[in-house]
């Protein structure tokens, strides 16, 4: 493993979809890093690119899309450039995901236990019943009673929660230093959200994995994320410190997101709604993507604004970001 | 304030019925039985007019089950639903008729609750004039009113509902409950599918047709942020029965029951940064064989025998606030 630089550097990632109507520039220009032990939240709406990120820096994007410029350094392997059996090797190994519906990680019709076990044995050199106790040992980790009989079961035999708690057991059971987690909790109920919350924060600590928790959800992020990247239409829109970004959001997008949130108001009073709704895209403004629903645009919102970085650490896409204080 | 909707005893089984095979197993003596699933189990509650109430509750607690039988849309197995202080089983059908279309009901998808071959202007315009509510060839102007009243644009109302985004989706189905001018709307989860940016929106939409239209809400959902800002009392289920009642700045404040505890302490908010989450132990137990006494005993740090034993009954602690916990008594 190298050394001292981060786990994971991501460096103007493109990945396009070239389809019949046209090519949608799903993530166009994203860069970002994670440090070990350390956990990203990669925040937006539906379509804006989070998950086709994720996708990408584990080299699972399917024609007709395609990566189309960019590196992905991991722990300063670019993975772009490595081939599939390389890639095969880290999948699973030190690379894992988890999607938001486990029955993607899971084999109907294999039992659990097979399923675990050929995840060690295909990385590990140890024996089947050395597999097996980790399997075993996983399990129990991730809050499942009775583990051992919980092995020699099929997935169809768990509650929803029980089968994310699963994949959470499959993405863990190899120590991996890198976790994509992809709105893992958004389909469970909140005191299983809390459950997988606290295992993952906790292995995340234990054995200084990377995490990216993709999700919509900003109050999740609050509870788990060192820093946080905002995404919208393809691209990195504001970037910061958990605290920076939420306490002083200085993109109009995130502070509109955040001005939607109804905790953040007393009740019953009028939500700050954004206006209007994601574009298209496939016909995506010229410019700025945000300014046909943005109250700050004018003219120079016409040209495509750089990423910049006003502040040591913190980088924003616009030409008319607030001034950083409380929203 | 009056009551616009209250329940007694309102309960709802369902029973998967045994096959053949089965039958004729348990007629040679082998232990099987009917599976019954109390989806509501004996509930008693009210909400008066012009009130938003919030019912919370996690998967199968039964909430959509309590929403749908108020909206009449599910038969109830036992008890009653009074609507204006009449039993709507006693109703004559006239007057049935009515009471059916004072309370509407708001779905969850907005993909699946609109017909895809229908035009918007005959998804929302049907009803009303099928009602009488209004002359068929007064139809398209009063589409273009409820259109302009739930932020659509009327040129929009031959278009299909695949021509729409969710937003706008829900926007549509929130038209065609109101088309038929009702008192009472139950939302279950109906923002739930949304992006926080829409929600905002459809949440400021229910709080402007409540101020100008003079609704009462019923609003089922799993989301404590949205119930706690638009609702006036929150009611707490879990697995079929309620468990507690208050005002929603005294539930928010001093939750009663450890299970309202549990549930407002795992909610994640945006002021807790990187906090260490306290999981509670355990999962909702399935609804087919809930455990006994009061059902949230396995997973309460405080349960007793007597938890274990007898189920709480839902009675006030003070003004206007219900508990179902053993725990009041003895304090």
């Amino acid at each position: 493993m190298a050394g001292t630089g981060p786990t994971l550097r991501v460096e103007g990632l493109r990945t396009h979809f070239f389809t019949n109507d046209g090519i949608v520039k799903a993530v166009d220009d994203v860069s970002f890093e994670v440090d070990r032990g350390h956990a990203l939240g990669l925040v937006g709406e539906s379509g804006c690119g989070k998950t086709v990120t994720g996708f990408s820096i584990i080299g699972l994007v399917d024609p007709p899309g395609r990566v189309t410029d960019g590196r992905i350094l991991f722990n300063g392997e670019n993975l772009l450039t490595a081939g599939e059996k390389r890639l095969r090797s880290l999948r699973g190994d030190r690379i894992a995901m988890i999607f938001q519906d486990p029955m993607m990680t899971l084999n109907p019709v294999l039992k659990i236990e097979t399923q675990m076990v050929e995840t060690v044995l295909a990385h590990q050199n140890v024996d089947r019943s050395t597999a097996r106790q980790m399997a075993r040992d996983a399990m129990g980790k991730v809050g499942i009673p009775s583990p051992d009989e919980r092995l020699s079961a099929y997935p169809h035999q768990f509650s929803g929660g029980m089968r994310q708690r699963v994949a959470i057991a499959i993405a863990f059971i190899n120590r991996p230093d890198l976790i994509i987690a992809d709105e893992p909790t958004t389909a469970l109920d909140v005191t299983i959200q809390g459950q997988i919350l606290f295992e993952a924060q906790k292995l995340c600590r234990e054995a200084g994995t990377a995490l990216i928790w993709i999700t919509h959800d900003l109050a999740v992020v609050a509870g788990l994320a060192d820093r946080i990247c905002v995404m919208y239409a393809g691209r990195i829109v504001e970037e910061g410190t958990l605290d920076d970004v939420l306490d002083w959001p200085i993109h109009p997008y995130t502070r509109g997101l955040l001005n939607s949130v109804p905790s953040q108001k007393k009740s019953g009073e009028r939500l700050e709604q954004i206006p209007g709704m994601t574009p298209s895209p496939l016909n995506l403004p010229p410019g700025c993507a945000f300014k046909t629903r943005c109250p700050r645009a004018d003219r120079a919102c016409d040209a495509e604004p750089e990423l910049r970085e006003p502040v040591p650490g913190r980088r924003i896409r616009c030409f008319h970001p607030h001034t950083q204080g409380p929203s | 304030m009056t009551p616009i909707i209250e329940t007694r005893d309102l309960s709802k089984r369902f029973v998967k019925r045994l096959d053949l095979a089965a039958r004729i197993a348990g007629s040679l003596g082998a232990d099987v039985r009917e599976e019954v699933v109390r989806a509501v189990d004996r509930v008693d509650m009210t909400v008066r007019e012009g009130e938003v109430v919030g019912l919370v509750g996690e998967s199968g607690c039964g909430k959509s089950t309590l929403g749908r039988m108020i909206a009449g849309i599910l038969p109830p197995t036992e008890g009653r639903i009074l609507f204006r202080d009449v039993d709507v089983a006693t109703m004559d059908e006239r007057e049935g008729k009515r009471a059916a279309l004072q309370v509407q009901m708001i779905f969850q998808d907005p993909f699946a609750s609109l017909n895809p071959r229908m035009r918007i202007e005959d998804i929302i315009g049907e009803a009303p004039v099928i009602h009488g509510i209004v002359a068929p060839r007064d139809k398209a102007r009063y589409v273009e009113d409820v259109m302009r009243r739930v932020g659509l644009d009327p040129d929009y109302r031959r278009r299909y509902p695949h021509q729409f985004s969710g937003g706008q989706r829900q926007r549509i189905g929130i038209a065609r409950a109101l088309a038929v001018k009702p008192e009472f709307l139950v939302c279950d989860e109906a923002i739930a599918a949304l992006d926080v940016s829409i929600q905002a929106q459809i949440l400021n939409l229910f709080m402007d047709l409540k101020e100008a239209l003079n609704l009462t809400y019923l609003f089922i959902s799993h989301d404590l942020g949205v119930v706690k800002h638009i609702s006036d009392r929150v009611m707490i289920m879990y697995l079929g029965r309620i468990v507690e009642v208050a005002a929603t700045g005294a539930m928010f404040a001093t939750p009663n029951h450890p299970y309202t505890q549990a549930l407002l302490n795992e909610v994640p908010r945006l002021d807790q940064r990187r906090r260490t989450y306290q999981p509670v132990a355990g999962e909702i137990p399935s609804p087919l064989d809930p455990p006994s006494g009061c059902h949230f005993h396995p997973r309460c740090p405080h349960a007793t025998r007597r938890c274990r034993e007898e189920a709480p009954a839902l009675r006030e602690i003070a003004p206007g606030r219900l508990s179902a916990c053993h725990l009041n008594d003895s304090t």
